[in-house]
């Protein structure tokens, strides 16, 4: 069951119409190391993983979700009231012709979303790797559209969003540790 | 440059065609070297942490790009 907050995890604010930088961010809605990919995957794998990690799993899930909420409305706000003039000029004449003004789940490359993006194997270890490597994948797709962008109010949410990738990381790892039972120092309370 | 960038220095041919980076940068966050988390360390205010994206100093990683001005990883002296 989801209970659903009428406000963003963090605020999104956008200095100015760019539709380029929209070309940019979709990766990270539709593409294979996006916000949808890594929610999907996580939401998947929760049912066959040790109990132990169940709920990570499922926290992390819903907060790729909000994520995902937050990527929506960065394009929506780059891209809102846009003119075909700024469209072609930002290279979107496709997704225009093909989609209007909606968003779609697809690559910053105009590739629909895919569920090959995503792994479950039903094996813990080689899941939490595979989860690990998603989060520092994502992190480095932040660090390249934060490269490209030059929308300082968007940069800050973007690094709000990269720094989120770095705490999944964290544990991601934590949890390969728990399914080892192999803590260096177990503490006890 | 920032602790969580490491750099190396990688080899330029007399004929590439785009002027070379004489230095490459890639990023190595915090999650890399904490092991599994210890209780009781250092917090960050709550409003604090909510910008920053974590509540640990120790998680903290924060980017800049290598190529803004402000950073210069790639300074073109010499």
């Amino acid at each position: 069951m989801f209970v659903y907050e009428k406000k963003l995890l963090y605020p999104v604010k956008v200095s100015s119409c760019n539709p380029k930088l929209a070309k940019y961010l979709i990766e990270q809605y539709g593409g294979a190391d996006g916000e949808l990919a890594a929610a999907l995957r996580y939401m998947n794998q929760r049912y066959t993983i040790p109990d132990k990690v169940i709920g990570l799993l499922t926290d992390i899930a819903m907060e790729e979700f909000s994520h995902l909420e937050m990527i929506a409305t960065m394009v929506f706000k780059l891209t809102k009231d846009a003119t075909p003039d700024q469209i072609r000029d930002a290279g979107l004449e496709p997704h225009y012709v093909n989609h209007g003004s909606a968003l779609y789940y697809e690559n910053a490359g105009g590739i629909p979303f895919n569920a090959s993006y995503i792994a479950g194997k039903g094996d813990p270890i080689a899941d939490l790797y595979e989860d690990i490597a998603a989060e520092e994948k994502a992190r480095a797709t932040y660090q390249y559209i934060i490269d490209l962008s030059d929308d300082p109010d968007l940069n800050d949410g973007l690094k709000f969003l990269r720094e989120r990738e770095i705490v999944h990381g964290q544990r991601f790892r934590e949890a390969v540790e728990m399914l080892k039972e192999n803590y260096s120092e177990r503490k006890v309370f | 440059m920032s602790e969580h960038r490491k750099s190396w220095k990688p080899y330029a041919g007399k004929n590439d065609p785009c002027p070379p980076l004489k230095e490459k940068t890639y990023e190595t966050p915090p999650n890399l070297y904490l092991g599994v988390q210890e209780p009781g360390l250092e917090q960050y205010k709550p409003a604090d942490a909510l910008k920053k994206g974590t509540l640990w100093p120790a998680l903290f990683g924060p980017y800049e790009s290598p190529f803004a001005p402000s950073t210069r990883a790639n300074k073109k002296e010499d």
